[in-house]
């Protein structure tokens, strides 16, 4: 079985965030960076997945020249392969245009039985890349999945639970597949010493646009539908009250409150 | 692209079954139509259209895009997606607005790699600008900023959003739209994806749908400090959330997570007990109509954003607060 994990490096939460206006884009290299928090779990099950059923293991990251330590991680944590996709001409994509060049890699990659994305990045927040790549390439759309039942990989059959509103979601597809995974579905690993320093040895393929088969027009701003054509911060919260007295007092106090608001009923 | 005309609205359901909220994206999408001078029209896929076409025009709908048939029976991407760009390749609808729930996101997202158009995720503003196009505002960082977004290339104009922002339209069962019945074609050996078995939830979290929620977070301590939230967000007929540092420590399932690894929240009131503010909890409550933070630091960032803030022990006040609504509500 061959497992592609999808892994994109995000700006860390609590950094100072630095746009490009003018282009609508962020300015990623002059920012702190981790790897997406939901792409850690990707990742772990990827890993699990290997050790029940015996797969081979691409990591795929497409993003500047600084995502290149996403991939070094992964390297340490025994995955098979790695491959950045980076080009300049990548810069600007909407989740349209990356799909598109995800797509493109793993037809690269090729023989796939199993794509593996978290669920959403934390930087756009989207949440729609791994469902786009299925349906670009015809693959089984599996998201919001909180567990990998089991995977016959003979019969070209994988079983899923996912977690949607209301309830969980039993369900059989037919491989290859793209599954998004949720927090809690594993506890990611961290690399051990020896794993970072094999890693980081190794020099990282780079796929650029014309090595994966990539159509200029489709990729990057030209091929990106959606645009950022404007940056606010939000209206700050006002009108904050704190209440003060004794537990009784501002406890009827917060009731009375509430309760003025009409909305518990 | 000029003949892509109507804004269109999703119509989300379980196996047939609906509710209210099913049609809450009609209020915001008769605005856009007005604006735009098109009509407000639905897409309907269920295995039985009827009752759910009907339901799309008390909300507003003007005409209903209806496809019938035993494939639809329960939401699948694979089946529902084939349906909805036959329909949308014949009559070319400018926008197309779904909920950001995971059947929204699914379908959507689909859709749009199927019709190679662009796709805005759960939406909390939206507006026409002066090319008659989208404007999409969405929050990014932890909704410490929040961007405008267009798609100006490529048409139909496709976006999720967020439950519980924009106002309903009136339900008014005098009146009527026109349903086109749509005949699509969708084989059962052609589908990737069968549906097993549904395990409704024995916990009952509706995070996003609900109008309460009472949250908890490091300060609650252990997995018995939830005991006493849970009953005030059951006296309230609330949810119970949780903040990513009580559900790490193993106090509370993940489901009931609020924040950038969780769920993203709009309630009208938002209790926050023993939670801190860090950032990443702000993402997923920030935008909730009130917010209350008890925490027994004066300094927690929570305060910042808080309606109404108390400084002190949860343990004390919140059973306080049960009494006293208890009493109040006759309960």
């Amino acid at each position: 079985m061959k497992i592609v994990v999808c892994i994109k490096q995000v700006p860390d939460t609590e950094a100072e965030v630095k746009w490009d206006l003018q282009k609508g884009t962020l300015k990623r290299e002059d920012m702190d960076a981790i790897t997406n928090p939901f792409d850690e779990f990707a990742l772990e099950e990827a890993l699990l997945t290997k050790e029940k059923y015996d797969a081979e293991i691409v990591a795929l990251s497409l993003g500047p020249q600084k995502a290149t330590d996403v991939l070094r991680n992964a390297l340490a944590l025994a995955v098979d392969e790695v491959h950045h996709v980076s080009d300049e001409a990548f810069a600007g994509s909407d989740t349209l245009a990356t799909s598109y060049a995800l797509a493109k890699s793993i037809e690269k990659v090729g023989d796939v039985d199993l794509v593996l994305c978290g669920k959403q990045t934390t930087d756009g927040n989207t949440g729609v890349v791994a469902s786009e790549i299925a349906t670009r390439l015809g693959y089984s759309q599996l998201t919001f999945v909180g567990k990998i039942v089991e995977i016959d990989a003979a019969n070209k059959k994988i079983k899923v639970e996912r977690n949607i509103e209301g309830g969980t979601e039993l369900v059989e597809a037919k491989l290859p597949a793209v599954v998004s995974v949720l927090k809690g579905i594993n506890e990611p690993r961290l690399p051990n010493l020896m794993g970072i320093r094999k890693a980081a040895k190794v020099q990282i393929p780079v796929w650029d646009a014309a090595e994966i088969g990539a159509a200029k027009e489709k990729i990057g701003a030209e091929g990106a539908a959606v645009k950022v054509i404007e940056l606010t911060t939000p209206p700050p919260r006002s009108g904050g009250e704190m209440l003060s007295g004794d537990v009784d007092e501002v406890s009827s106090l917060l009731v009375e409150k509430l309760l003025g608001l009409k909305v518990i009923k | 692209m000029a003949d892509y005309k109507d804004v269109w609205v999703y119509v989300e359901h379980k196996e047939g079954a609906f509710t209210p909220m099913s049609y809450e994206l009609f209020g915001i999408g008769q605005k856009l139509a007005a604006d735009l001078g098109g009509n407000l029209c639905a897409l309907v896929i269920a295995e039985n259209t009827d009752e759910l076409a009907k339901e799309a025009g008390y909300y507003g709908a003007s005409k209903v895009y209806a496809v019938d048939g035993a494939p639809f029976k329960t939401f699948r991407p694979d089946a529902y997606a084939k349906a909805a760009t036959t329909v949308m390749d014949k009559y070319k609808p400018d926008v197309v607005l779904y909920r950001a729930t995971s059947q929204g996101a699914d379908l959507s997202s689909a859709c749009a790699a199927t019709l190679e158009t662009g796709i805005a995720s759960d939406a909390i503003g939206l507006e026409i600008d002066a090319a008659k196009a989208v404007k999409v505002t969405r929050a990014a960082f932890g909704g410490s900023y929040l961007v405008g977004v267009v798609n100006t290339k490529a048409k139909p104009q496709l976006m999720t959003v967020r439950p519980k922002v924009f106002p309903m339209s009136e339900r008014d069962t005098g009146k009527q739209a026109e349903v086109a019945k749509e005949a699509v074609a969708v084989a059962e050996g052609d589908l990737r994806t069968t549906i097993l078995q549904f395990m409704k939830s024995e916990v009952t979290v509706n995070l996003v749908e609900a109008d309460i929620i009472v949250s908890g977070g490091r300060g609650t301590g252990k997995p018995e400090g939830f005991n006493v939230l849970r009953e005030l967000a059951n006296t309230l007929g609330g949810a119970l959330g949780a903040s990513r540092a009580a559900v790490d420590s193993g106090w509370i399932p993940q489901e009931h997570q609020v924040g950038q690894t969780g769920k993203t929240v709009k309630p009208k009131i938002y209790i926050a007990c023993g939670i801190s503010g860090a950032i990443q909890h702000l993402a997923g409550m920030r935008t909730s109509d009130y917010i209350v933070a008890i925490n027994k630091d004066s300094e927690a960032p929570i305060f910042k954003i808080a309606s109404y803030g108390i400084v002190g022990d949860y343990n004390q006040v919140v059973p306080k607060l049960i009494d006293e609504f208890k009493k109040r509500l006759s309960r």
